[in-house]
């Protein structure tokens, strides 16, 4: 197990290194440069303008400036926000831990809820059961993650007035108060996010435990006399798992993206919000660190899965 | 694999593929398979009809869009403006008709990028040995593993002022979305139609088609690529439904397009900040992005059921 742990991770870095290419790749492509506005502005003389081009060596070749800047993230060294007045690195652990808790619990819904759905429908195909969580399934998915949350404040917040739309991160309360407050202001963005995830997750489920329901081996668990429910646990749902871990995994980078739109929508203060807002005030190094960020999470949640796929099924891990 | 399971109950009701007689030619085969799919049908005439009502609209409603009347300020439906107005009094039901034709053509146009690039790109890795499909596929994986969201936020905000300035704010901004969410969806399309290369490289009517000498160009277009791409129309239909939603996003989260081209995802954006007094604003134009990527989830549905070879035994 720990030399296929190894052999993941040894794959991750080809992966890491892509990325950073791509990223760079489109900074030095993009017209203009961080310091256009130093040149225009009429308060700096131009020596001062040339001498930092010197000093930051954007006048030195694409490959230099390429290995110097991935040194630098290796480094812990990504930059200093002009709009937060901050080190980059800082403010995204500030951030971090809000988007992971908010897509990590959306995750866990999505799962509480395809899984048995997606298992009870297969086991009755075609019932009314069935029909109807394929209909919800369909709705599900084919539903922005932007217009649910917009129907959720309108129905949660406005109509029945039951809970905050806007999340806060300095509740003025203590014990389980501040508990209680937290996740009543969590229980949208987790809901909108993880029943997206559950909807389409659902669908995959179901086809998988089809597929795997009709082999000989679960008609020989069968006769043995084994229960139901062991039959359907231990027997058919492991297995059936392989692929839908495959699929959640070629799923993991809409995952975040939905993560951003969802921490507009009801203002998390999450690494999202922190992108549109770096965005919109023009803050280039927030901007380059944060996708960074989330491509290295996605990577790191398909390590997670090819960890679980090894799990699920030994052949790979001993290979 | 997903794709090799049937999605939806009602199409499956009943055994699939014994009657194929003589006559039947393979139109009608996929015609009559596919009109099994009920909701795929009835999607298939909703988006029919909203093309139709995008397409005709200056000709049937003739309120102009940007016709400011403080009088009706963000009025509920009636019968001078069917879907209310906005914060400035424009007539939202003009505003959906011109900004739906801006959302269905990019995401129509987005589509063909991705199929286009990615059957390329599959062709090639499917047709070649070796190296060049390694080197391609791991292209294909590396893309994969890119969150597209944060990147297309990127390019657009480092793109966007130059191409405007180039070719107009309105046009600059269509080609730009257009190319970018085209430029992070041909991956399926890709894998897709390499998996049916190297399975039909092997037939016997390609290596008969080889035996007769056919230059291996001609033998691709020819005889390869055709008999591949029923997965690919698919994969198509669903990337609609996914640049839709990805233009919506866009324009959702204030990056897409300018404040005065009305996309339903900009009219959503504008209208979020009025939900409590005016919900009209923003749940007319969300119910429209919803019905569309529906219907069309719901023809792919249908498709996949009419066209994969796998489901038809």
């Amino acid at each position: 197990m720990s030399r296929y742990l190894l052999r993941r991770l040894l794959i991750a870095v080809p992966s890491l290194l892509g990325i950073s290419i791509v990223l760079f790749a489109v900074l030095a492509l993009a017209p203009g440069d961080p310091f256009g506005e130093l040149t225009t502005n009429p308060n700096v003389p131009p020596e001062i303008g040339a001498a930092l081009r010197a000093k930051f060596g954007l006048d030195d070749p694409v490959l230099l400036r390429y290995l110097r800047w991935l040194l630098a993230m290796l480094h812990g060294d990504w930059g200093f926000s002009f709009v937060s007045r901050m080190n980059v690195d800082q403010l995204i652990l500030q951030r971090l831990p809000t988007t992971l808790l908010v897509v990590g619990s959306s995750q866990l819904l999505g799962l509480v809820i395809a899984l048995p759905v997606g298992v009870l429908s297969a086991l009755r195909p075609y019932s009314i059961f069935d029909q109807i969580a394929n209909t919800l399934a369909f709705i599900g998915f084919s539903l922005p993650t932007f217009f649910t949350g917009i129907l959720f404040i309108l129905v949660f917040s406005i109509y029945l007035d039951w809970l905050p739309f806007v999340y806060r991160a300095d509740i003025a309360a203590s014990g389980w108060h501040w508990l209680w407050e937290e996740f009543k202001q969590a229980i949208m963005p987790v809901a909108v996010l993880g029943l997206f995830q559950g909807a389409s997750w659902t669908r995959y489920v179901r086809a998988a435990v089809l597929e795997v329901i009709r082999l000989d081996y679960v008609t020989t668990a069968r006769a043995k006399g084994l229960p139901e429910r062991i039959v359907v646990v231990k027997h058919v749902l492991r297995n059936a798992l392989i692929p839908v871990v495959t699929l959640v995994a070629l799923q993991m980078p809409a995952v975040f993206g939905g993560a951003i739109v969802t921490e507009q929508i009801f203002r998390v203060p999450g690494i999202g919000s922190l992108l549109i807002s770096a965005i919109l005030a023009n803050d280039t190094p927030v901007i380059m660190a944060v996708t960074f960020v989330f491509s290295c999470l996605v990577i790191l949640f398909n390590l997670i899965a090819d960890i679980l796929y090894g799990w699920l099924d030994p052949r790979i891990a001993y290979r | 694999m997903a794709g090799s399971t049937l999605a939806s109950p009602i199409a499956s009701a009943t055994p699939e593929g014994i009657v194929r007689g003589e006559g039947i030619s393979r139109g009608n085969e996929t015609w009559r398979r596919f009109s099994r799919h009920r909701l795929a049908v009835a999607s298939t005439a909703i988006l029919g009809l909203m093309l139709l009502a995008v397409a005709l609209a200056p000709l049937l409603w003739r309120v102009p869009i940007n016709d400011i009347d403080f009088a009706a300020q963000l009025a509920g439906p009636s019968w001078a403006h069917p879907f209310g107005t906005d914060d400035l009094g424009q007539d939202l039901l003009a505003r959906m008709l011109y900004g739906g034709r801006i959302s269905l053509s990019v995401g129509l146009a987005a589509m063909m990028v991705a199929i286009v690039a990615g059957t390329f790109v599959g062709a090639i890795a499917g047709i070649s040995i070796g190296a060049v499909d390694a080197g391609l596929m791991w292209l294909t994986d590396l893309f994969l593993s890119l969150p597209p969201l944060p990147l297309l936020l990127l390019i657009i905000y480092l793109f966007r002022q130059p191409l405007t300035r180039l070719v107009g704010p309105e046009l600059g901004t269509f080609i730009l979305i257009v190319a970018v969410i085209g430029g992070f969806r041909w991956m399926p399309a890709a894998r897709l139609v390499r998996a049916q290369f190297l399975s039909l490289r092997e037939k016997e009517f390609v290596e008969a088609a080889r035996a007769l000498g056919m230059s291996s160009l001609r033998l691709v277009v020819r005889h390869i690529l055709p008999n591949s791409l029923g997965p690919v129309i698919v994969a198509a239909t669903i990337d609609v439904a996914a640049a839709n939603i990805a233009e919506s996003t866009l324009s959702f989260l204030g990056l897409g397009f300018p404040p005065d081209i009305p996309t339903w995802g900009r009219i959503l954006f504008d209208a979020k900040d009025y939900l409590d007094i005016a919900p009209h604003w923003a749940l007319f134009p969300g119910a429209a992005i919803f019905l569309t990527v529906l219907a069309i989830n719901f023809i792919g549905d249908g498709l996949r059921d009419a066209l994969d070879p796998r489901t038809s035994a």
